[in-house]
């Protein structure tokens, strides 16, 4: 553990979060919107994970919740897929600029 | 780990009964049978609402515990089960009686919809997944824990976006459903960092323990500002409501309902129960970014309703309005905020329900849902017109009806705590929302149309909703018991 300090993974998992926000607000296609999400859950697993590990050594909740996020993130795609394939399904294509019959 | 606790969950296991015995029915049920699917989860579900309603004290009393009887309503009423994972308190059984409620109504407006031929194979999975996310609101309610909370706030939105795609062959329900399930997640993204950097600075993800160890540094006023605005998301709170209106207009009108109203009550309940337990040494920061987003709520929702001619998006955008008023409740903090909240959520759900109601007959029978379309339907159709009314003028807060003394109670709680200028703004708010809302009344009594929608009689359950709302937004003013009993409970809460 010598030189590698929390700091480290935390400016690690900043940087994916807000790469994550990033690609959220400017990508184009829903599969690529969908991986930018899935970088923001990834990077608050390693968060709890880190802070665990770092911080509080002695206990597991950090690392339980990690199992939990990574669950549950696994539904959140699954669900968000199987929504994609519909709009493909009914437009053959899923570009964000297709999606256009509900707005103001 | 004490089996005996499971006694105390009376309201999330009685519903997993139902849900279990609905789920059997659905699978090995015959096709003949499958006919009286409707009635029969409706009946379950309102005994699951008498259970809920029959308040936690009686069943405490019933299975005995002298330690928790010993607390009487208003002194400590959060009880902690499972060492704090989750906890028992009275006014969580009261919010959670109400989404039941709620669930209730929607279930008896929603047979015509799923009496259709595309979606009748599909009936028994939306109620099943809608029973799953109330089902979650009370996991979200009853929290003592952050994992739990975040557990239980999944469960309540990912079904939705199935929901909000069921109509799989119409493009839009699917785009409304592309659009709920992007935001969503990445909705709970922010709230999970926020709640990561929470539990690096106090080293615990219990209700109870945090507070001691929030002490405002920057870190975590910054994880504070990343959890609201992941709850500002599913509140749809300005500057985080975009997705509302295109959800709210592709999405099946009862889906449509249930999201506006049961989902909102049960975040916003949920939002100020944490404010206050868990970030109660931030009341300053929280107040003063609730303060500015209140204000922007409030009045971008109502100018954009303005020019709404779609019904559903012109109700979206009320809803939004409407979140704003349920923030004037959570900003006070109070006891007098808490009791106005439950009951604001009360009062607005029957009367944006008895709305919905009207719009998902009209919608059915005719395909028509602009404002324009309704011109003249008091000649065709006088009764609906009547509830329709009834409930725009609850929602516009106009005297009689519940609208008006629900609105007046969240403006007494802020005004108690000095929040003159934000009352102010709310009020002016309210007239330019009662401009809106009376242009759907004029356009049906006074507008004349040659071609009004034709007359009808609508199915048995469908009117008896109507009734049921339109009975509780005449009657929850008039009877001030029922503020009463919420006030009793929330005090000390």
């Amino acid at each position: 553990m010598e030189g590698l300090h929390l700091e480290y993974y935390l400016v690690a998992s900043a940087v994916m979060f807000f790469a994550g926000v990033y690609g959220f607000l400017t990508r184009r296609n829903l599969l690529t919107i969908l991986i930018s999400i899935e970088l923001i859950l990834n990077s608050v697993d390693i968060n709890f994970a880190l802070f665990n590990r770092f911080l509080f050594p002695g206990q597991l909740e950090g690392f339980f919740f990690t199992l939990f996020a990574i669950g549950v993130s696994a539904c959140e795609t699954a669900v968000a897929i199987a929504i994609i394939i519909n709009i493909y399904r009914n437009i053959r294509n899923i570009q964000v600029k297709n999606l256009d019959q509900l707005k103001d | 780990m004490d089996y005996s606790h499971f006694i105390y969950l009376k309201e999330e296991l009685s519903l997993i009964a139902v849900i279990v015995i609905l789920f059997l029915y659905d699978i090995f049920g015959s096709r003949k049978s499958l006919n009286y699917f409707q009635p029969v989860a409706c009946l379950l579900v309102g005994i699951h609402v008498l259970l809920t309603c029959c308040p936690a004290r009686a069943t405490l009393a019933i299975f005995g515990d002298a330690a928790i009887i010993d607390q009487a309503p208003g002194t400590a009423s959060a009880y902690p089960l499972y060492s704090g994972m989750y906890n028992l308190y009275p006014l969580g059984s009261i919010i959670k009686s109400i989404l039941a409620t709620g669930t209730l109504l929607i279930f008896l407006q929603a047979r015509g919809w799923l009496e259709e031929k595309q979606t009748v194979i599909r009936r028994g999975e939306f109620y099943l997944i809608t029973l799953f996310t109330l089902l979650g609101m009370y996991f979200m309610i009853a929290a003592g824990n952050f994992l739990l909370f975040y557990l239980g706030l999944e469960l309540a939105s990912i079904p939705v976006a199935t929901l909000v795609a069921f109509d799989k062959f119409r493009h839009r329900s699917a785009e409304a459903g592309a659009k709920y399930i992007l935001t969503a997640i990445f909705a709970s993204g922010l709230s999970l960092y926020g709640i990561s950097l929470i539990y690096g600075t106090t080293g615990t993800l219990y209700f109870a323990d945090i507070p001691a160890a929030v002490t405002g540094a920057p870190l975590q006023v910054m994880a504070f500002v990343f959890f609201f605005a992941g709850l500002a998301f599913k509140l749809s709170l300005v500057p985080f409501h975009q997705w509302t209106p295109d959800v709210y207009e592709g999405a099946p009108t009862s889906v449509t309902a249930y999201l506006s109203v049961i989902s909102k009550g049960a975040a916003a309940f949920a939002l100020m129960a944490i404010l206050c337990k868990v970030f109660g040494n931030l009341v300053e920061q929280w107040q003063a970014i609730l303060f500015w987003t209140t204000i922007a709520t409030i009045t971008v929702a109502n100018l954009f309703a303005l020019r709404q001619q779609n019904l559903k998006r012109f109700f979206a955008y009320s809803s939004i309005s409407q979140a704003g008023y349920i923030m004037l409740g959570v900003i006070s903090g109070s006891a007098l905020g808490m009791t106005s909240l439950v009951y604001y959520i009360l009062v607005y759900m029957f009367s944006n329900l008895a709305a919905f109601g009207v719009i998902t007959i009209i919608e059915r029978r005719s395909g028509k849902e602009t404002i324009d379309d309704y011109n003249g339907l008091y000649s065709t159709n006088p009764r609906l017109s009547v509830v329709m009314m009834i409930a725009l003028f609850s929602l516009a807060g106009i005297p009689p009806f519940a609208g008006f003394f629900s609105k007046f109670f969240v403006f007494a709680a802020a005004v108690e705590q000095g929040y003159y200028w934000l009352v102010f703004i709310a009020l002016i708010n309210t007239v330019i929302a009662l401009y809106y809302y009376l242009r759907v009344v004029k356009a049906m009594f006074i507008n004349k149309n040659e071609t009004a929608i034709a007359g009808f009689r609508s199915d048995g359950y469908t009117r008896l909703g109507l009734i049921a709302c339109s009975a509780g937004i005449l009657l929850l003013g008039v009877l001030s018991i029922v503020h009463g009993e919420i006030h009793h409970y929330s005090t000390g809460w």
